[in-house]
This record gives C-alpha cells, structure tokens and sequence, in this order.
C-alpha cells in the first residue's frame, strides 16, 4: 500500500479497513486478518497493526475474539460511518470550505458537481 | 533483553567513540539505529555482538556478557554485517558448514527465504552479486531463530523489489520474543517497520523514544511560514517541512529523515521533551 506523508501510519492503516468494510469485502462477523499477515501486507511493524486494531476495537468496528482472532463487528458499517464522519469533518472538510470559500463557488453550482459527481461514480 | 550500562568505548585512549553510554532495550521491538557516519552505529553493534571489547562499564545480553563470545549466547545472536566474506562454496555447502551452530536452525523457513528472495542455488557463493550475497546472509541470519537480532545497513546492495520482499519477512519476522535492531541510512526503506528510534551523537544517545512518544509530543507537516512554535524547518517546494511541539494532538506521520536533521541541528530544544 502507498501511504500518505500527512497521517500516522495506524490511521492510515485503519482506513484500509474500514474502507474494506465499507465495499463489503470483509463482512460482519467474519474474520479480519491477523496482526501479523496485515503487517507483513502493508510492509509495517506488527506493533503498528496492533495499535490500528485497537482503535478499530475501541470503535467496536471489529472485535477480539480471544485465541480465535480479529472479527468484523455486527455493527460495524454504521460504527465506520459515525467515525468516517468524525474523521471526514475534521481532517477534510476544512480544506473544502477553504477553497469553496476563496473560489467562490456557490451551493448550487456544487450541488450540481455533487450530483453529477455521484450519478458518474456510483450510478445513483 | 540489553542493558548497557555506562559503557566506555574507543578504537584508541585518545578518542572516545561512547562515553558513559547507558541504554535498555527490550524484546518486541524493532529498533531503528540512527547516526551521522562516524558517529558509532556499527561500533554499537559490535560491541553487542561481542566483536568488539568496552573499555568500561558493563554490557548484559540475555544475561550474559557478550565479550565472553558464550556459544549459549552467540546461537541466540543472529548478526548481519554491513561488509562481510563468503566462501566459495554453494549454499548448501554453507549450510552444512554454519548451520549446527545454532541448534534451533529452521532449514524450510531457509529454503523459503532463498526461494522468495529468488537466489540461484547452483552458483557458488563467491560468484554471486553483493545483493545477492546480502540476501543469503540475511535469510541464513533469520533461520537461525536467534532471539536478537542485529542488522547493520540490511538494505544496502538490495535492488528494488527485494527491499518489498525484505520489509514484509522483517514484518513476519518481529516477534514478542525476538529484539531487532536495525543501522540505517536509508530511512526511507525502513520507517514504516520501526517502532523506536535510537539515535547516537556526539559520543551518547541523542534520542531513544518510539514512534508513538515522538508523533504524541512533536507534530511533522508542511507549512507555507515559519513561526516561532517551529522547532526546525526545511524548504520545499510548496513551503516548509516543519517539526514543532504536538500542541493539538495532531497524528501526523514520523518524518524520520527531518527528525534525523532537527536533532543535529536543536539537540538543546529537544532535550527536555524526552528526558
């Protein structure tokens, strides 16, 4: 994976996950990778794998099952989504209204890109 | 897992390389051992390996002192040097030869290495390429099982891909029991798989602090100016890479190459953060 210099590597691992969870390759309860084959994937210190796992869990995006290994939590879309969100309104969204605001761009021009934006990538 | 305790280290009286250096390292942990040249890194590792004799002080590792060279000690110490010689004999030769040494000996893990990192069994040792080499070494160095593990420049001499293959075996490698210490110049072959920084300057340890303590109390970004909250900047193209305090909480990524520089360059200012 190519990471990002702007973000702690176990942040940036931890929207890996998510964003599997999101597209529905990992499913609620089944089992995520273990510390070890996802550090060895991305090239990282399992220690970092670990800290990521235990954001995820404290998220109650995935679960410990102990002995067994990592699980994708029942609720773990919604869980993403709330922590995206948070995620989302934090990091990315003032960049946005930075440039909406020196560009300005009004709402009902972006409201068009949006939809245009949605109907062209996800056919909704 | 080490305990270096005041250690006195030189080549000569006149020239102190350590002086009173002291430092615990524990297993779980790869450490990331940084250094200008000259600055001791290598000389630390052979003194850990028991290659090299301190002046003063004591050295524990596992219990024992390694200028003993204990064969109870040197079969749990797996070291791979930055230059070394092989024998002009083929790998199993080699194995045969080295191999009893160290009685936990993984043989299939051995052949696995050599398949993945892609080494031509056939061809003697002395005929292959340094990276090549390089690549023997190391995957005879990680079946040994030994519990530490010490790598001085490993990627040097590896072309592209085997660094990718290097990292994800380094990365299947780190166990809770084993300690990997790795030198390096080449941070950027290595940040992503070390989890504490160790770094030597003038005569001591600069820095020993991991990567969760150092992104908790110092921020690395890119910023258009330079105010007083900056520790240490760097010109780039679109501003500054800065180091300052971590006053937000922010997770930013360890820029460990503009650490490297911030300390040579304000070791005063960095000193109370991690003390």
């Amino acid at each position: 994976m190519e990471f990002r210099d702007n973000k702690a590597i176990y942040l940036q691992i931890a929207e890996y996950v998510c964003e599997h969870i999101l597209l529905g390759k990992w499913k609620a309860d089944e089992k995520v990778p273990s510390v070890r084959e996802l550090a060895v994937e991305m090239e990282v210190n399992p220690n970092t794998v670990m800290r990521t796992y235990e954001l995820l869990q404290n998220k109650s995006i995935i679960n410990n099952k102990r002995g067994i290994g990592f699980f994708v939590d029942e609720a773990a879309i919604d869980n993403v989504i709330n922590y995206r969100k948070q995620q989302f309104i934090i990091d990315d969204l003032p960049v946005v209204f930075r440039n909406i605001y020196l560009l300005n761009i009004s709402f009902d021009e972006l409201e068009n890109q949006y939809k245009t934006f949605v109907k062209e990538n996800f056919n909704a | 897992m080490i305990n270096i305790n005041n250690l006195n280290f030189g080549y000569s009286k006149h020239k102190p390389l350590f002086k009173n250096m002291s430092m615990r390292l524990s297993n779980g942990h790869i450490y990331g051992l940084l250094g200008k040249n000259g600055a001791g890194k290598s000389s630390l590792l052979k003194n850990l390996a028991g290659l090299v004799y301190a002046q003063s002080g004591t050295l524990d590792v596992m219990g024992f002192n390694p200028a003993k060279r204990q064969p109870a000690l040197l079969e749990q110490i797996c070291f791979i040097p930055e230059e070394f010689y092989l024998p002009s004999v083929k790998i199993d030769a080699y194995l045969k030869a080295n191999a009893p040494f160290y009685k936990n000996f993984d043989h299939s893990y051995f052949t696995d290495l050599i398949k993945e990192f892609d080494i031509p069994v056939e061809q003697k040792l002395i005929n292959m390429s340094y990276g090549q080499k390089k690549k023997v070494i190391i995957a005879f160095g990680l079946a040994t099982q030994a519990k530490l593990v010490i790598m001085d420049e490993p990627t040097n001499g590896l072309d592209i891909p085997s660094k990718a293959q290097f990292r994800k075996i380094m990365a299947s490698a780190m166990t809770d029991e084993r300690c990997i210490i790795i030198s390096t110049h080449q941070v950027r072959d290595l940040d992503n798989l070390i989890d504490t920084v160790i770094m030597l300057d003038e005569n001591d340890v600069a820095l020993k602090a991991s990567v969760e303590e150092i992104t908790a109390k110092l921020t690395f970004k890119k910023v258009k100016e330079i105010d007083d909250s900056i520790i240490y900047a760097e010109a780039s193209l679109s501003g500054y890479n800065a180091v300052m305090p971590n006053y937000h909480q922010e997770e930013s990524k360890l820029d460990m190459e503009l650490l490297f520089n911030a300390i040579l360059a304000e070791k005063i200012k960095f000193k109370p953060l991690f003390s």
